[in-house]
């Protein structure tokens, strides 16, 4: 590996600031010109437990957390202990330093906070240390904090060690912390930061050759999560109304909208379950709001209910899924890609929705802008899938990609002129019409009106219904109903075909293999693309993002291309490569799966071997948690 | 701006012109309650001053959620038990909309019995009509939330071992400002309930005797209605929570004991709605959301503008 760029993990009880703290660092390397990704370990606990962020920073662009890392700040898990100094949970204490020993580097830095961990607790700390040449640096933090502030903060005294012992000019943390705080508690976290740096400085002897890498933007960057960019983009395409239930990773999202909406004249609620948060997204919507709701897996399956609903009545709605580890509520803060059918096929009937799978923080932007736009001039439900992993990680993304205009369109809603023109006509408003025997005709839709408008009133229901809405079971108008909705799924693609981004292809065009992929795993497998090329072999990777309608001409293309295909996802049962097959209908001998459901992301290490022990059969894959699964066809 | 043009228009409203093209024979039976239900609605309609295309009525499914069907509105047919959660969010996009939401009281005290607490808590400004029959008839005759005990059905051949739900007591507890009962047999009262429901400023709840000559022929609707009211006997006051209580309790007892006890029990009318308790946190906008997209004039905030945090 090379150390052209550092990955610095903070460790410590969930509950110490761990992620306020690498917040902040994160920014400062940005501000000093780098690019950043942060990816979130944590457990499903309020206070204690091992969590640790881990930043990733470089002056190239970052996709993904890397393989292992380079430099360790361990604080020691202050909710292991209780008030009298004894540890609560046995040896949790020095977990922040003992549990991430396995995945840092060679030549890696250590600092640990000398006042609550010992290194004598862990029996072959220090044979490790010499056997992987690792530089070890202890440092009373705790001490250091308390002495000039509280111990809370510590992580402010190992973030000026860090500092230290990298070469980093103090200015971009320090104007951090101006920022976001004031008074006593700036004062003392100012001089913790300092005092930690200057201990390091002079009583240290530094024997490690880890730096922190400089570099500069061309663009203004912003460090956002996917979350960041789900919300930021329905805000810009006039979401004001958003309801839900809290449900971790999707309360990311939930969380973000509610702090804007209501300074921007718009409403948030909490409900009491996600079948009502689904409902009040379509009441708000049929009304005339551009409305959102989401869930995670388990909240979800409540919304296939409303989802239908939404589907028959034709109101449009966004919906946002942030996986994470199921069946059931599986592992809460872990992310995986398993709620790929579930999404696709939950509800009654033949039913469509449109799913988009965004891969970066930038793309929840761009693809929740396309979800609302299709959702609403479609009168469809539109759903945003990503994960965990997604919701949460930051990445830096150019200022730019958010400059653009709203787009608060309410999409293809009649006007009181074509009321009055229909009334005039034909009597009255016909709400589902269709204007052939096929019912395919306007790419199946038919517009809406809102209540209040005058001569456009219908029922919209879950019943079948005829042209005006009232419920029927009348065999023919069945059949051109079905038909008329069925039809805008080929609408949607051909539109999106024309109108909007491709499927991002990575890598020499005419590679010999292909890596299919979607979602959050799209950064990784370019890296590892890259990886796999430099060491001699062709590759190149798909990110699919339209899931639903499937870009089946350009995936078919792109399979067409090459010898062999890996497809990688973060689940057990291989969903997207079920996925691509049956809409292809082919390519079965063709398709290799690689899997991993452990509950952490892929690390571009682990596509890499993953490749190679499809190629060649000669990687080892036994030290990952990943499986490879053979092709199904002949 | 008129984008909703309908709504506020000042004229003289006929109850006919809440009657749509079809007929409600389609699905109630001869002598079904749900006939009463909607001729007292039609008759409320222009005491209250509003026209079709100004109402949204919202219903769940079964017999009662073809209200939506036969009562021309602007309409939405939900599903088991959802009327509720539709409702209200299309009350908080558009204020200047009449919201009904109707159900049964399967849909209402059963599956829909967790929206119906929390409406209730936050005090939408709506009325909900929910039909009682005791009984579910539209999936033919099954035992109900509002079943007495004992109830036999096919779902339960021994006889029902659970109390029914009280539908008056719940919604007080849960805190709805209005509560009401009235019934399919007594038009006059039932038309003054439900307009008075529909003016009413916060959730108005009104449990609405209906008889299912069909499945539940023992049912106690068809026997004479006291309204609380008009009856010497009764003596209590409709704002004070406690006397209503009390009330609601004797009525709920008596109903299964023969005695069918109608009229108004409870009403707060110095309780804020929801959307005005919303709008007095900064949580909601003054002016309809709904309207907002028609505004031509109107600044659209950006997420750019959202970025310096992030910086």
């Amino acid at each position: 590996m090379t150390d052209d760029e550092l990955i610095w993990r903070i460790a410590g009880g969930s509950g110490d600031g761990i992620d306020s703290t690498s917040q902040n660092f994160a920014k400062a390397l940005m501000r000093s010109g780098l690019n950043v990704f942060t990816h979130r370990h944590y457990p499903s606990r309020i206070r204690g437990g091992h969590t640790y962020v881990e930043i990733r920073a470089k002056d190239e662009p970052v996709k993904s957390r890397g393989d292992n890392y380079n430099f360790l700040l361990a604080l020691g898990d202050s909710f292991a202990r209780n008030p009298q100094e004894e540890a609560y949970y046995g040896n949790e204490e020095i977990k922040p330093l003992s549990e991430n020993l396995d995945e840092l580097r060679e030549g890696g830095v250590i600092v640990y906070d000398a006042g609550l961990l010992d290194t004598d607790e862990i029996e072959d700390f220090d044979q490790r240390a010499e056997e992987n040449d690792w530089h070890v640096y202890d440092l009373d933090l705790r001490g250091l904090a308390k002495e000039h502030g509280r111990e809370v903060m510590r992580n402010t005294a190992g973030v000026g060690a860090t500092a230290a012992l990298l070469d980093m000019d103090l200015e971009h943390i320090e104007g951090l912390m101006e920022d976001a705080m004031s008074g006593d508690v700036l004062e003392a976290n100012l001089q913790i930061l300092e005092e930690a740096y200057e201990s390091v400085k002079d009583d240290y002897e530094h024997t490690h050759d880890l730096r922190a890498p400089t570099g500069s933007h061309d663009e203004e960057q912003v460090l956002v999560s996917g979350s960041h960019g789900i919300s930021y983009g329905a805000l810009d395409e006039g979401c004001r109304f958003i309801s839900g239930y809290p449900m971790t990773p999707w309360t990311d999202v939930f969380t973000i909208m509610t702090q804007h909406l209501p300074e921007m004249g718009g409403i948030s609620e909490q409900v009491e379950d996600e079948i009502a948060a689904a409902s009040l997204a379509i009441g708000a919507s049929h009304a005339g709001a551009k409305a959102m709701s989401g869930s995670s897996g388990g909240g979800f399956a409540l919304m296939s209910e409303p989802l239908g609903l939404a589907e028959i009545t034709e109101t449009p709605i966004v919906l946002v899924e942030a996986m994470r580890a199921g069946p059931s509520t599986g592992m809460p803060t872990k992310p995986e890609q398993g709620d790929l059918e579930h999404v696709l096929y939950t509800s009654q009937g033949d039913s469509n929705r449109v799913v988009f799978a965004p891969g970066d923080p930038a793309e929840c932007y761009e693809q929740t802008r396309k979800a609302f736009e299709i959702a609403y001039n479609y009168q469809i439900p539109a759903i945003v899938l990503y994960d965990q992993k997604l919701s949460g990680g930051h990445q830096t993304v150019p200022e730019g990609v958010f400059d653009e205009e709203p787009n608060p369109d309410l999409g293809s809603v009649v006007t009181e002129q074509d009321l009055e023109d229909a009334v005039q006509e034909a009597g009255r408003f016909k709400r589902y019409m269709y204007d052939d025997e096929e019912g395919s005709g306007f790419g199946g839709v038919s517009r809406r009106s809102l209540p209040g408008q005058k001569g456009g009133n219908f029922l919209a229901s879950g019943n079948e219904h005829n042209e005006v809405g009232h419920i029927s079971e009348d065999p023919d108008n069945r059949t051109i109903q079905m038909n008329r909705r069925m039809a805008k799924l080929d609408a949607i693609r051909e539109d999106l075909d024309e109108n909007s981004d491709h499927q991002p292809v990575y890598g020499p065009e005419d590679a010999e293999y292909g890596i299919l992929s979607f979602g959050s795993t799209k950064g990784v497998i370019e890296e590892a693309v890259d990886q796999i090329n430099e060491s001699g072999h062709s590759v190149k990777s798909m990110n699919v993002s339209d899931i639903m309608p499937f870009p089946k001409d350009e995936v078919t293309a792109f399979l067409e291309d090459v010898d062999e295909a890996l497809v990688v996802e973060m689940n057990a049962s291989a969903q997207f490569r079920r996925h691509v097959q049956g809409q292809l209908g082919r390519f079965g001998e063709k398709l290799y799966s690689l899997l991993k459901y452990d509950g952490n992301p892929f690390e571009p290490e682990e596509v890499v071997s993953g490749f190679e022990s499809r190629l060649g059969g000669e990687a080892d894959l036994s030290e990952y948690n990943v499986r490879i699964e053979s092709a199904t066809g002949d | 701006m008129s984008a909703f043009n309908a709504i506020g228009e000042e004229r003289e409203i006929d109850r006919d012109e809440f009657t749509p093209e079809i007929e409600p024979q389609a699905t109630w039976c001869p002598g079904c309650g749900d006939f009463g239900v909607l001729k007292a609605l039609k008759q409320a309609m222009p005491e209250v001053g509003r026209t079709p295309e100004e109402t949204l009525l919202v219903t769940g499914i079964g017999c009662s959620g073809k209200l939506s069907s036969y009562f021309r509105s602007y309409g939405f047919h939900s599903i088991h038990g959802r009327s509720l959660p539709v409702a209200r969010a299309a009350k908080l996009a558009n204020p200047d909309l009449e919201v009904i939401a109707a159900g049964g009281d399967g849909d209402g005290y059963g599956i829909g019995g967790n929206h119906f607490m929390h409406t209730a808590r936050e005090n939408h400004d709506m009325t909900y009509i929910v039909f009682d029959n005791e009984i579910f008839g539209l999936t033919k005759g099954q035992t109900s939330p509002t079943s007495p005990k004992g109830h036999k059905s096919k779902t339960q051949p021994h006889g029902s071992a659970k109390q029914p739900i009280r539908p008056l007591s719940l919604a007080l507890t849960s805190g709805a400002s209005y509560v009401a009962r009235t019934a399919a047999v007594n038009p006059n009262q039932a038309k003054e309930i439900l307009a008075e429901a529909m003016e009413h400023d916060g959730f108005a709840h009104v449990d609405f005797l209906t008889q299912c000559p069909t499945w539940n022929k023992d049912a106690k609707q068809y026997v004479p209605y006291i309204d609380v009211q008009d009856s010497d006997d009764y003596d209590f006051d409709i704002t004070d929570r406690g006397e209503a209580s009390e009330m609601m309790q004797e009525a709920e007892d008596a109903l299964y004991e023969g005695t069918v006890l109608t009229g108004r029990f409870y009403r707060d009318a110095d309780r804020p709605s929801y959307q005005e308790e919303k709008q007095a946190t900064g949580d909601m906008p003054e002016e309809p959301l709904a309207e907002r997209y028609f505004d031509e004039d109107y600044e659209w905030e950006r997420s750019y503008d959202l970025l310096e945090r992030h910086k």
